[in-house]
């Protein structure tokens, strides 16, 4: 054992995964997880509501996105935002979910969604704008698999509702997971929590540059 | 409420597969279920599949408890279908923006069956496969990075941890005033705090547990594993059964001439 | 890579060396530890001391091997070797203990949580099993005779203390010459704190290992350690300051002695000390006048469980009761101290008597003078009726915390009441916040929390203050100051009920004592105070 050379993890830090990256990213999807469930427990409302014109149902769709776009706001890595909603996908399929295993695809198109929008930028920037754009990309992503995918419970509406359903998927993307995912992150950063990661200042970061 | 989210290991046959076997069956079977909207296909999987539960230690009264949320969102799949797909054949029903068809029902029936015939071997799945058992066999088997599995086995172990203190917050900011009665506004507000308390206490943890986890060597590149994940004969069964249900669900609805691919229109 | 010692059954001690060492963590203006000089001899057994903000967390971070990286916007200056080398270079050369038994394990079946840093050291499989076997018998955990717990038993329903001790476990299978526990114990109950202490001097007799341990109970290991090292903040943030790290270092007794009075000031719980509190005024024995004796709140043949009852079809099945038959009385003015084992339910009780938690069965009855018209259920009452009326303080300042500032959260409970506002500066003052209001509460000290959820509570005027463990994990000085702070209130006409394992605390408080024993064997190790 050669000193310096076996320093672990001690390359360009910029873009390689630490544990701590790892472990804080799977459990902030594994918590977005439990307050679904939580959620759910408490409103099993919004679905009947729903059962007049299903496609509004695309309005609470962000809700589910919301760790690809908060797991990559905290900890800034490349692959984030798949990483994260891949985790939450596999939270649902082990708390037990009406879509089988095929939510662990929505799961990874949604985050790719995120992902390439976030790509886009280089990874560089996390300000508001890019978060909306990116809830939008995992809401439209959500959208499309749930529309054209064989498995998408939507593969049959007509046209006209698979577009209506895709559109408040994404604004709800955008609104829901893109917005709240920034202002939570704005949130953590003040509690100090947030102290080990590139996201630590994330409170005084301009909102739209 | 630490019970509701962690699956309790039994000693089921299927619980000593291997869990990528299990999951490449059930995965083949969705994926043929997913190819079509019928009632045969469907139907003629979810009988393979509720005789295979006692294989996995599931109980009637079990797959009822965990089984009622999946029949009712598959209820809601099979309206929703019912209602938005293309009419044809005789009109039963048409207000307003409902219409439902001969046509539209048949396809409503089918994709309730078919919903229902791709959630339930998921249930099995994990009902009969332990998470540590399913890391093995990824970060082992499938060689996806150690790293990432383990670190999200490690976080895995804290959802329970999560729901009670999920709870716990919630009381905690009652005797702070902050009820969970109210208009929908605030309600949703005091949510929102809830569940912002739970990230913190999520992020605390989490970067905690990674420390532990470093401390004791993880994040290098190679380690050795102390149980081999491995491939038994009955991972030989477990994938011939899985088969045998996907090209029974086939061969039932070609027979039947009712195999309706996915994406083509009704009625063609 | 597998280290030269991997394989091998024998453990070599550790030495360490530190020559003008200091961190600065990323995103802090000054150093966490400042030109720390300290040489330790392989097999020496170390309890670091210090005031909050000496360091000594980081210390061991760094020993351990996981303190971040430098250039990631922190700095490092000096050197710090374990046997010549970076700790960084050589993980599993130490192992660390952390203070939350939660996060001290890693995976959910026992044996592989032992087994997990022996693998990440790339041990071969049989060596590891055989580490493994051997761990748990060191710490007590699995008798080779039978009748210890088996490999698969879930993580989950160990007791704080037996979590610790799988931790410890799980350290001596990487065959460490270096032990670093911060505050191992802070979070246990006192028997979960001798459990761990007497397992790790079994440990280290057995392996001879350097010792390095952080805690503010003196008492606990001064006996198991040979040398007390004493830190005290650095003070320069760039300017390559002068006062050194160590401001003592010798054997125990002599360094208590020399330092007694600065340890005290420092809130470090010093041996034979009990810090100076307010004396009750009143008969401290708890059966004041007959006059004053007001009954605020009181249960009959209670139940109590944190679950909630289960609806299956349409029956609903009512949780299993963790304690029943609680029969109490909350007197005004009056102390009423819940004690017992972890897992009697304590703290359900006291949820469940603050209207937090729904009997499962039996009642719960507020008094006249208490309800004040909004009726004699509190579970029933709307959460603005319950905080005027009943406070509780949970054991994790942070659950409780509602806006993100301390200003706005004093404030928060007299701004919905639309009364009381005039006591905010009071408290303030009182508990010594005054400096703090801009402050994020998040990013508080432990102290400093503890003591702003006790006024945040306070702020709203209950008549009826419930606390959950408030002195847990607490130094000296925040403890000195809570209690004689209750002692004021106790005597002011506010009734004090506390879940507590500190009986100094409850015989600074007088009153009643209630004492739960574990009434449901098997299910109530879940509830293990670690929480």
């Amino acid at each position: 054992m050669t000193g310096i050379s076996a320093r672990p993890g001690l390359t360009k830090p910029g873009y390689n995964w630490r544990v701590v990256d790892i472990v804080v990213a799977a459990l902030i999807s594994i918590a977005g997880g439990v307050i679904f469930w939580a959620w759910d427990q408490m409103a099993l409302v919004v679905t009947p509501a729903t059962a007049g014109y299903p496609p509004l149902g695309g309005l609470i769709a962000g809700g589910w996105m919301i760790p690809a776009i908060l797991g990559m706001l905290i900890v800034r890595k490349p692959g984030a935002a798949i990483f994260c909603e891949t985790v939450a996908a596999t939270a649902e399929l082990i708390m037990g979910n009406q879509y089988g295993t095929t939510v662990l695809i929505s799961g990874l198109l949604q985050g790719l969604g995120a992902e390439l929008i976030f790509l886009a930028f280089m990874y560089k920037k996390f300000n508001l704008p890019v978060s909306l754009l990116a809830g939008a990309g995992a809401g439209l992503f959500c959208g499309l698999n749930d529309s054209f995918l064989p498995w998408g419970w939507n593969i049959a509406y007509e046209p006209v509702d698979k577009l209506v359903y895709i559109a408040l998927c994404t604004v709800s993307g955008a609104v829901i997971a893109g917005a709240l995912a920034w202002l939570a992150t704005r949130g953590l950063a003040k509690t100090g929590v947030l102290s080990a990661f590139a996201s630590r200042k994330a409170a005084s970061e301009p909102v739209f540059s | 409420m630490r019970e509701a989210l962690t699956l309790r290991a039994n000693n089921a046959l299927l619980t000593r597969a291997n869990p990528l076997a299990k999951f490449v069956s059930v995965f083949l079977i969705t994926l043929v279920l997913a190819l079509s909207i019928d009632l045969v296909s469907a139907s003629t999987a979810l009988l393979g599949e509720l005789a295979l539960f006692p294989l996995a230690g599931l109980t009637v009264r079990l797959l009822w408890q965990r089984g009622w949320p999946l029949i009712i969102a598959a209820a809601l799949g099979g309206w929703s279908t019912t209602i938005l797909s293309a009419s044809s054949g005789r009109v039963l029903l048409d207000v307003g923006i409902w219409s439902i068809s001969e046509g539209s029902l048949q396809l409503g029936v089918g994709f309730m069956l078919r919903g229902l015939a791709i959630a339930l071997p998921a249930l099995l799945l994990m009902s009969c496969t332990d998470p540590t058992d399913l890391a093995d066999a990824l970060a082992q088997k499938a060689k996806l990075p150690h790293r990432f599995v383990l670190g999200t086995l490690a976080a895995l172990r804290l959802v329970g941890l999560m729901a009670e203190e999920w709870q716990t917050i919630g009381m905690a900011r009652r005797a702070r005033g902050v009820g969970s009665q109210g208009t929908p506004r605030q309600r949703s507000k005091a949510m929102l705090g809830q569940s912002f308390g739970l990230l913190v206490q999520a992020i605390r943890r989490a970067s905690r547990l990674a420390v532990t986890m470093e401390a004791r060597g993880f994040g290098g590149g190679r380690r050795t594993w102390a149980r081999e994940s491995t491939y038994s004969r009955l991972d030989v069964w477990v994938l011939a059964g899985g088969l045998l249900i996907a090209a029974a669900a086939v061969l039932a609805a070609q027979w039947a001439g009712t195999w309706h691919f996915v994406w083509l229109k009704q009625g063609n | 890579m597998p280290g030269p010692e991997a394989g091998a059954t024998e453990v070599r001690p550790a030495a360490i060396s530190a020559q003008g060492w200091g961190w600065r963590h990323s995103g802090r203006a000054s150093q966490a530890i400042h030109a720390l000089d300290l040489n330790i001899r392989p097999g020496e057994r170390v309890l670091l001391l210090g005031p909050s903000g000496a360091g000594k967390s980081t210390l061991l971070h760094a020993l351990a091997g996981v303190l971040g990286e430098e250039g990631d916007d922190a700095d490092e200056t000096g050197s710090l070797l374990v046997d010549g080398i970076s700790p960084r270079a050589q993980r599993g050369r130490a192992g660390l203990m952390q203070q939350d038994p939660e996060t001290q394990v890693v995976l959910s079946r026992l044996g592989d949580d032992v087994a997990f840093g022996a693998e990440n050291l790339c041990v071969p499989r049989d060596e590891i099993w055989k580490r493994v076997h051997e761990a748990l018998d060191d710490v007590g955990l699995r008798s080779t005779a039978g009748g210890g717990l088996a490999l698969d038993h879930p993580t989950s329903a160990l007791s704080g203390g037996q979590k610790q001790r799988l931790a410890l476990a799980g350290i001596l299978a990487m065959r460490p010459g270096l032990i670093l526990l911060d505050e191992p114990t802070a979070n246990l109950d006192p028997a979960g704190v001798l459990e761990v202490r007497d397992a790790v001097g079994r440990c280290l007799d057995k392996t001879g290992a350097t010792l390095v341990v952080v805690e503010h109970r003196v008492s606990v290991w001064k006996d198991l350690v040979d040398r007390i090292v004493v830190l005290q903040p650095g003070s320069s943030s760039s300017t390559g300051g002068s006062t050194p790290a160590v401001l003592l270092d010798g054997d125990p007794d002599t360094v208590l002695a020399q330092a007694r009075d600065m340890l005290i000031r420092a809130g470090v719980w010093v041996p034979g000390y009990v810090p100076a509190t307010r004396p009750r005024s009143g008969p401290a024995g708890g059966s004041g006048p007959a006059r004053r004796r007001e009954l605020l709140l009181a249960t009959h043949d209670l139940a109590v469980s944190r679950d909630r009852p289960r609806r299956r079809g349409f029956k609903t099945i009512p949780p299993v009761p963790v304690q029943a038959g609680l029969d109490a009385e909350v007197f005004a003015g009056q102390a009423l101290t819940i004690t017992g084992p972890n897992g009697a339910g304590k703290s359900t009780f006291a949820l469940t008597l603050a209207g937090l938690l729904a009997p499962v069965s039996g009642t719960v009855t507020a008094a006249v003078g208490l309800s004040d018209g909004a009726g004699d259920d509190p579970f029933k009452w709307k959460a603005q009726q319950l905080i005027s009326r009943i406070g509780t303080v949970f054991q994790e300042p942070e659950h409780q915390f509602v806006t993100g500032r301390v200003l706005d959260e004093l404030m928060f409970g007299p701004k919905h009441l639309g009364h009381g506002e005039d006591r905010v500066d009071e408290l303030l003052e009182r508990l010594r916040l005054g400096h703090l209001v801009e402050a994020n509460p998040y990013t508080l000290s432990g102290g400093e929390k503890r003591r702003l959820s006790v006024a945040t509570v306070l702020a709203a005027h209950p008549r009826v203050l419930v606390l959950d463990e408030p002195t847990f994990g607490q130094d000296a000085n925040t403890w000195a100051e809570l209690a004689s702070f209750l002692s004021e209130l106790l005597d002011a006409g506010t009734s004090v009920v506390s879940v507590t394992h500190d009986r100094e605390f409850s015989s600074v408080l007088g009153g009643t004592e209630m004492r739960l024993e574990p009434a449901l064997q098997g299910r109530d190790r879940l509830e293990a105070g670690a929480a």
